[in-house]
């Protein structure tokens, strides 16, 4: 089977999935229970349920529901907010971009130094640098994201020293870079919550790489350890990574409600975590479909690339 | 990977010399990850954070609502750690808050375990097409984060402690349902699988006496690391303030109740935050000890 065929096998599972994660939401949002009666409460008269009914939309089959809901999505229109009818995407807006943003600087931070950190451990193996980053990685890959970031807040932002601001502010129709030092606790945070994972697959993809032949043979041929390493070891040692890699960028996606809420940040997080308080059932079903987006399309990314850097694999493809 | 975690038989090479050995290979890894400062530690500091949760209603100065001085103030006397934003004891609410997390959290963790060992035994004992349909819709609901499924969840459904457990359940099945099919794959193959078949033993039985013990080290590394996910997602639950939100102390939503006055009475965020941070690391280092056993034995065999 060749790559194009794999490809499109691939294409067609996350297609698959986004439609499964798509029945999930709806099923668990519109037809476990009722929006209407979650937003007015359990001691609402029927009457005024069945008229909040009608004003959503709620009374129609639920299959007809679905269908609106779906078609919409597709055709860019995610339908209008529960709590004040404004479109969707008015509500989340700028936000998008801002989580977009956000994750973007993590990523771009996290996923090098991961790899340099990963690298110089496996080739220091055992040394003061390689234990010291083990033992940290181990406690830090631990500790929940909020409790992270909430300790970086205690140390760097209220208590301890007060070098950095504790919340972002970024006024609404600004880009997400007007306040850069706002940006920089919750970066450190997600970054302090990916490295830890990336580093250490890295480093143990790399040891294997290390011991293998043809690491040796360029070592017997004289070439400097700096250029065995580099150029030799990384590219082979980045196929088993990519995989995290993904995971981990993927993981940014969700990782970022907890870290806007904490910071305060304008993005989709804040966003989703104000819609479930409110129980605006659209706002959160656009929120949830776009991180699952993400999530399917970094993971179908990170598949097709790993085969494309493996060699080996392209011929075992099945 | 999973499917070159080790099997667990093997062990038995180690202890065989030992005279009256009742338990069967389990011993091995568990005795070689005690052997590890890691696995030590992290069981200490388990133990401590599961003592403060369980004993600390007893102890506890005050109740977890009454009021005791002005709120956020950090010197009360005659109180620990200063009173909260609506003037109750920072302390007594930490020493009253650990129970509903932790129960929430190792519940919502064995029903998701036993759940997936079912799963990914059935799936790895029978291989074929079952097997393709299970891993594919775990890969689909591994599509989904964990907070993300819970947060969609509580919208509608509410904010009810049987849906949280649940929910929870449900993201702990895909990993746990992976690790133990990846690891009895490698079991099945083996002759006292075949042997036990022959027998005519039921697959019941071949399963749970047979397998289930040859793949429980992989099992109990996972499981440690699942309790730490759960804790994590209660936890988060609880900080967004999308907890319970019952009229009783709790450490995560005392985080979300506290952390807006942090720079003038740091206690009420520190405590929860701290006992928190030390309960899933504690766990994640036993995970690593056993992790490390596991390996080391199966690293034993092939030299």
């Amino acid at each position: 089977m060749g790559i194009v065929k794999f490809v499109v096998r691939r294409l067609l599972f996350g297609v698959l999935t986004l439609f499964v994660v798509s029945v999930a939401v709806f099923v668990l949002t519109q037809a476990l229970s009722d929006p209407a009666q979650a937003i007015l409460g359990r001691e609402a008269q029927p009457a005024s349920i069945l008229a909040k009914q009608q004003e959503l939309g709620l009374d129609r089959p639920l299959l007809t529901q679905y269908w609106e809901w779906i078609s919409g999505l597709l055709t860019g229109d995610p339908g209008v907010s529960f709590t004040n009818g404004v479109p969707v995407m008015d509500v989340l807006g700028d936000r998008l971009w801002n989580s977009l943003f956000l994750m973007t600087v993590s990523a771009a931070i996290s996923i090098p130094l991961s790899i340099a950190v990963g690298t110089y451990a496996a080739a220091r193996r055992d040394h003061t640098f390689d234990s010291t980053t083990s033992g940290t990685s181990l406690v830090l890959a631990s500790m929940p994201d909020f409790v992270l970031g909430l300790l970086l807040v205690v140390l760097l932002a209220t208590n301890v020293w007060r070098v950095l601001p504790a919340v972002t502010r970024i006024r609404p129709g600004e880009p997400p870079w007007s306040d850069l030092d706002g940006l920089v606790l919750p970066v450190l945070t997600l970054t302090l919550v990916v490295v830890p994972y990336v580093s250490r697959v890295m480093r143990a993809s790399m040891i294997e790489v290390l011991e293998s032949d043809y690491v040796e043979m360029a070592r017997l041929k004289g070439l400097p350890e700096r250029a065995v390493l580099w150029r030799h070891a990384l590219p082979n040692a980045i196929g088993p990574t990519l995989q995290v890699i993904a995971f981990n960028i993927a993981y940014l996606a969700g990782g970022v409600i907890l870290i806007e809420y904490l910071f305060n940040y304008p993005g989709i997080g804040g966003a989703l975590r104000d819609a479930v308080t409110d129980r605006n059932v659209p706002v959160v079903q656009f929120v949830a479909m776009f991180i699952s987006g993400i999530w399917v399309v970094v993971n179908l990314l990170a598949d097709v690339g790993t085969v494309l850097v493996t060699p080996r694999l392209r011929t075992q493809l099945t | 990977m999973t499917t070159e975690l080790p099997v667990l038989a093997t062990a038995d090479v180690e202890v065989l010399e030992l005279p009256a050995r009742k338990a069967p290979a389990r011993r091995g890894f568990i005795r070689a990850a005690l052997a590890l400062w890691r696995t030590r530690i992290g069981l200490v500091i388990v133990a401590v954070v599961v003592g403060i949760a369980v004993i600390g209603p007893w102890v506890a100065p005050n109740g977890p609502t009454d009021f005791v001085g002005t709120p956020n103030t950090r010197v009360v006397d005659g109180v620990w750690f200063g009173t909260d934003a609506l003037g109750q004891d920072v302390w007594s609410r930490f020493l009253h808050g650990g129970r509903t997390i932790l129960v929430l959290a190792v519940v919502a963790t064995l029903i998701g375990l036993v759940t997936g060992v079912v799963i990914g035994l059935v799936a790895g004992y029978n291989r074929g097409r079952l097997d393709n349909v299970l891993m594919r819709a775990i890969d689909i609901i591994l599509a989904f984060p964990g907070l993300l499924l819970l947060l969609v969840a509580i919208t509608t459904l509410g904010r009810n402690s049987w849906v949280i457990v649940l929910l929870v359940a449900l993201t702990v099945i895909p990993r746990v349902a992976r690790v133990t099919r990846g690891a009895a794959l490698g079991v099945v193959e083996r002759d006292f699988i075949g042997a036990a078949e022959a027998l005519g033993e039921s697959r019941t039985r071949i399963l749970g006496s047979e397998v289930l013990p040859n793949v429980a080290g992989p099992l109990l590394v996972e499981a440690n690391l699942r309790l730490t996910y759960s804790i994590f997602l209660i936890g988060a639950l609880g900080f967004l303030g999308l907890g319970l939100g019952l009229n009783k102390a709790d450490w995560a939503q005392m985080v979300n109740e506290n952390r807006l006055a942090l720079s003038q009475q740091p206690w009420g965020t520190l405590l929860p935050i701290f006992a928190i941070g030390l309960l899933t690391v504690g766990v994640g280092l036993i995970a690593d000890g056993l992790g490390r056993a596991v390996a080391g034995i199966d690293r034993g065999r092939a030299d």
